[in-house]
């Protein structure tokens, strides 16, 4: 009988333990406990989450493959498939802000080229404390070098993302990295084991003792005692990866394979027992064939290892020579280690003596699935509390508070970050980074494929359902701004600790709110990644789903940028505002306040907004579109007139009424975050045409202003109340995460 | 005319320049595995960018060692043209077929983005379809990119007029001591000696340049000004035959 204290280091519960001892039949040796640990934590078993989970849509006509393998997959056209997820590695990226940040790169990665996809584009949301605190610059630095360090060095582009600053995660910053991958539609490649006796192959990076427990660890919260966790987080090798990212695409156009998958968390257990569970089949290896980076690890160290860069293949028989060269021409080992049974056992050996017999099934289908009570917290009603009338007068004029928004580390420009990616390599970039979604073309036709990642936590802590249903709209929005047609949503749910009932609330809220939004906008979640647990000290981080959205655009050519094209254009507002400051950017600037509930979502006014924005860039009407988020329609305008071009605009915008003594009116007219709002900018003789576009698609539009100049002049209800020099507010949003920078050094 | 693409592991703008070679120059471009002995009768090698063998002891230090390389200095040798481009250039350095070395980049960090290159000379097989003083807008992605020679070195690859290209402004004033002074130094991006964006040696066959032409030439993707190096290559070839 194990004792408690073992049950604890594995993060299992007593009847967790009574449930492993019914399914063996016997009391589980300490090598059997450690694989049951890893499969049924948090991170791999999704225990808490899954029954939210199953409300969420999945399905479509695009949608090729749906959740369930190592990521999804939608039809673009042309026999090609685009292939994505969205994956987060946040406590290891507190831990160790390099490697924890370069191995989630890693991880997300391999899940896309294991399904046979050449992999094209990366994205990633990021979410770090004040930047004021010299904490958070440090685990910027390390996560932003983490992420070009592995990204470039592989060779795949990094085009765009998001950063934002929040007190909430100084102790939890989030890393989430989506990547997307091409795959002919005819030949993706499953992470399934079928065949008796088909040989199973361990191929790439050595194992060592890195990373073990790695699962366990993201399924607990941090303490003073976290930085002992050290080891658990393990280092990557780009260049490893790089060698097996070719080898195994090499492999994968032989269709020698049966199936293959990559030993993420939970390493070569979780590799086994699932590509056996999916086959309906057993899989036994022997760990002494594991080629090992050290001398003297156990069956349970190398059964639990996390070290990166590995893939489990399972090869037709006969064809085991050729699979063999290829990866002998990388270099790269490539060893077999056991082969497919019938008897749908996970039997692991060593030096041919049994050390775990274990079926397939109980580690992965049959894990535990809990219905955690949830309860509404008890802030929320306070927070949601927001009276306009009894706020003074506010401290600065709209100049200053434009100025200052867009110097605030999460609205201003994330060039510091972005310039250290490689974002052109593959020579597919089409929108560069900084505004808007990233845009790749599909090389050998005329498409291109748009996508972008949102979340706003300050939303979701107001109201978790109705922010995260503004998290996918914004995100679907962004990719419709350039043009394309979203197609399909990954999403990455960050949240706190399940085992308090006003997280798991939140947590029930939120994916409420994504099945809501996909719903509605059409775009199924076709898979992603949930990640709990992250509190400090019981602080928990906002509430974060961050969703990621791909679209296609069947003209590479038509993509539509977020800048002022040319001087002497209409600028036209898709959508109207309603002054909503709840939330927002402003609040937080000027009053120091997170209050309020977010601003409304009308989903059909949406869905109709965003397919206009489609039908208006497929037919060149419009030369720019970007969305009002984050600062309202005031931050859009500036960031419409910044580089390349430096074109300015003079607006005229209706004051909105939002109290009854008429002193926050301007801020709202102008810093309102009101959502389903899209400036556009088009030639004037499109106008008539656009205007009659809106019109049948029930979307309200009007001109408000036109480009010109090198000043920003916005009126709200007759009276000029912005009139700022491009370059001041150019230079306010550009030096800004750059001048945290500096001050460190004086 | 065929070019020859060396593939070292870890070379990952291999297929970017066989497709502005293949499919938007409408050449031929063979890629040649750096276990290989034989350039197969290519008229120019591209040693593409990267990072190869992962770059970890120094960009380029490993690389000079793989079985292919002694076929590519011969070709050089024998006055065939050569261009290193990023790790390519660095691969050149190291291999001691282009004098010189890199540092890491002035500000320690790996920089992606657009810059303004000056070029210098129009009598190499890679320039010759430009002007002296045209500025081209092409994207620079490294981390080691600052060019260094020691002060003889120097001295003599600038009275060679081995310089080819120099960061510069839009205007084509060159940051620093160097060529036509006179822009602010933030317009080098790295703090390459003499703003040095790109070299020859003195034979001019065999050329190194940081920024990548490749990326720059579809308009698609912002800008063509990279398309006169690759089309220089061509036009040199066809009038030597």
């Amino acid at each position: 009988m194990m004792d408690s204290q073992v049950l604890d280091r594995h993060g299992l519960t007593r009847e967790e333990y009574d449930r492993i001892v019914k399914f063996l039949g016997r009391e589980p040796n300490l090598t059997e406990l450690g694989i049951f640990s890893v499969m049924w934590s948090e991170h791999c078993s999704y225990k808490s989450s899954r029954v939210h989970l199953r409300t969420l849509p999945t399905e479509g006509p695009q949608v090729l493959q749906g959740p369930g393998e190592n990521a999804g997959a939608v039809d673009i056209g042309g026999g090609l498939a685009a292939i994505f997820k969205i994956e987060s590695h946040n406590h290891p990226s507190f831990i160790e802000p390099y490697q924890g940040a370069a191995t989630g790169v890693g991880g997300i990665i391999r899940d896309i080229f294991t399904m046979g996809a050449r992999p094209i584009a990366l994205l990633n949301s990021l979410r770090f404390g004040s930047l004021d605190a010299a904490g958070t610059r440090r685990v910027l630095e390390g996560v932003v070098a983490g992420i070009a360090g592995y990204g470039n060095s592989i060779g795949i582009p990094t085009v765009g993302g998001e950063i934002v600053f929040e007190p909430c995660y100084a102790g939890n910053p989030l890393v989430n990295v989506f990547c997307l991958g091409i795959a002919p539609a005819a030949d993706i490649i499953k992470g399934v084991a079928s065949g008796v006796g088909n040989a199973v192959y361990y191929v790439g990076a050595k194992t060592g003792r890195d990373g073990i427990h790695g699962a366990t660890m993201a399924s607990a919260e941090f303490d003073e005692n976290s930085a002992e966790k050290r080891p658990a987080v393990q280092v990557g090798d780009p260049f490893m990866e790089k060698l097996l990212l070719e080898a195994c695409l090499e492999v994968m156009k032989s269709d020698a394979l049966v199936g293959i998958q990559d030993m993420g968390a939970a390493g070569l257990t979780c590799s086994t027992s699932e590509m056996g569970s999916r086959g309906g089949v057993g899989v036994e290896i022997d760990v002494s064939l594991v080629p090992q980076r050290e001398t003297g690890m156990t069956p349970y160290e190398i059964m639990l290892s996390e070290s990166q860069e590995r893939m489990l293949l399972v090869v037709k028989r006969g064809r085991e020579p050729e699979v063999e060269r290829i990866f002998d021409k990388w270099d790269l080992h490539a060893v077999r280690i056991g082969e497919v049974t019938a008897d749908g056992m996970l039997r692991v050996k060593d030096h041919g003596t049994p050390v775990a017999d274990i079926p397939n099934r109980a580690l992965t289908d049959e894990a535990p699935v809990y219905h955690r009570p949830m309860s509404e917290p008890e802030y929320l009603k306070d927070v949601q509390r927001l009276d306009l009338a009894a706020l003074p007068p506010p401290s600065r004029d709209s100049n200053a508070a434009l100025l200052g928004l867009l110097a605030s580390p999460t609205i201003a420009s994330k060039r510091w970050a972005y310039r250290q990616y490689d974002h052109m390599v593959r020579t597919n970039t089409i929108n560069l980074p900084g505004l808007g979604a990233g845009v790749v073309r599909v090389k050998g036709t005329d498409r291109a494929l748009a996508m972008a990642v949102d979340g706003n936590g300050r939303y979701c802590y107001l109201d978790p359902r109705r922010g995260a249903m503004l998290a996918v709209a914004e995100a679907a929005r962004n990719v419709a701004c350039s043009g394309a047609r979203p197609l399909a949503a990954t999403n990455c749910l960050n949240f706190g600790n399940p085992e308090r009932p006003a997280i798991m609330w939140q947590f029930a809220r939120a994916v409420e709110g994504i099945g809501e939004a996909c719903r509605a906008l059409g775009v199924p979640i076709t898979g992603g990644n949930v990640s709990l647990y992250n509190e400090t000290d019981g602080q928990s981080v906002y509430p974060t789903p961050v969703i990621g959205v791909v679209g296609l655009l069947e003209h590479a050519d038509r993509v539509v940028g977020g800048r002022f094209k040319a001087a002497g254009d209409v600028v036209m507002l898709l959508g109207e505002g309603r002054g909503e400051l709840g939330g927002s950017e402003y609040l937080k600037l000027v009053y120091d306040q997170v209050r309020g509930v977010p601003p409304a979502l009308d989903l059909d006014r949406e869905r109709a907004l965003q397919d206009l924005l489609v039908r208006l860039a497929d037919s060149r009407l419009v030369r720019s579109a970007d969305d009002c988020s984050d600062g309202g329609i005031a931050v859009t305008l500036a960031e419409c007139c910044f580089d390349p071009m430096g074109i300015g605009a003079e607006i005229s915008l209706d004051a909105d009424e939002v109290s009854n003594n008429g002193r926050l009116d301007e801020a709202a007219a102008l810093f309102g975050e009101s959502a389903s709002r899209v400036v556009v900018s088009a030639a004037a003789e499109n106008v008539t045409r656009i205007m009659e576009q809106a019109t049948a698609a029930g979307v309200p539009v009007r001109v408000i202003g036109q480009t010109g100049g090198n000043r920003l002049r916005i009126a709200t209800g007759g009276r000029m109340t912005v009139d700022v020099s491009i370059e001041d507010a150019e230079r306010a949003w550009s030096a800004a995460i750059d001048s945290y920078f500096q001050k460190k050094i004086a | 005319m065929t070019f020859a693409i060396i593939v070292f592991p870890g070379s990952n703008c291999d297929e970017d320049a066989h497709h502005a070679v293949t499919d938007v120059l409408g050449e031929r471009a063979e890629y040649i595995w750096h276990k290989e002995t034989d350039l197969k009768g290519a008229d120019v090698v591209i040693l593409p960018g990267g990072f190869a063998h992962g770059d970890y002891l120094r960009t380029g230090a490993m690389a000079r060692f793989s079985p292919i390389m002694r076929s590519v200095r011969a070709f050089a040798e024998s006055g065939g043209p050569v261009i290193g481009i990023c790790n390519g250039f660095q691969i050149l350095l190291e291999a001691g077929l282009l004098p010189g070395a890199m540092l890491r980049n002035r500000g320690l960090k790996y920089r992606c983005e657009h810059v303004y290159v000056r070029i210098e000379q129009t009598d190499t097989p890679f320039t010759g379809s430009a002007r002296v003083g045209q500025v081209l807008r092409i994207p620079i992605g490294h981390g080691e990119g600052n060019y260094f020679a020691p002060p003889e070195m120097l001295q003599k690859i600038e009275a060679n007029r081995q310089v080819i290209l120099r960061y510069a402004d839009p205007d084509g004033r060159v940051p620093g001591g160097a060529g036509v002074p006179g822009a602010d130094d933030k317009w080098n991006p790295n703090g390459s000696v003499n703003a040095i964006a790109g070299i020859c040696n003195e034979r001019r066959n065999v050329f190194g340049m940081m920024p990548h032409p490749e990326r720059a030439c579809e308009a698609l993707l912002g800008g063509t000004d990279g398309k006169v190096i690759l089309e220089s290559v061509v036009a040199a070839f066809a009038g030597t035959r």
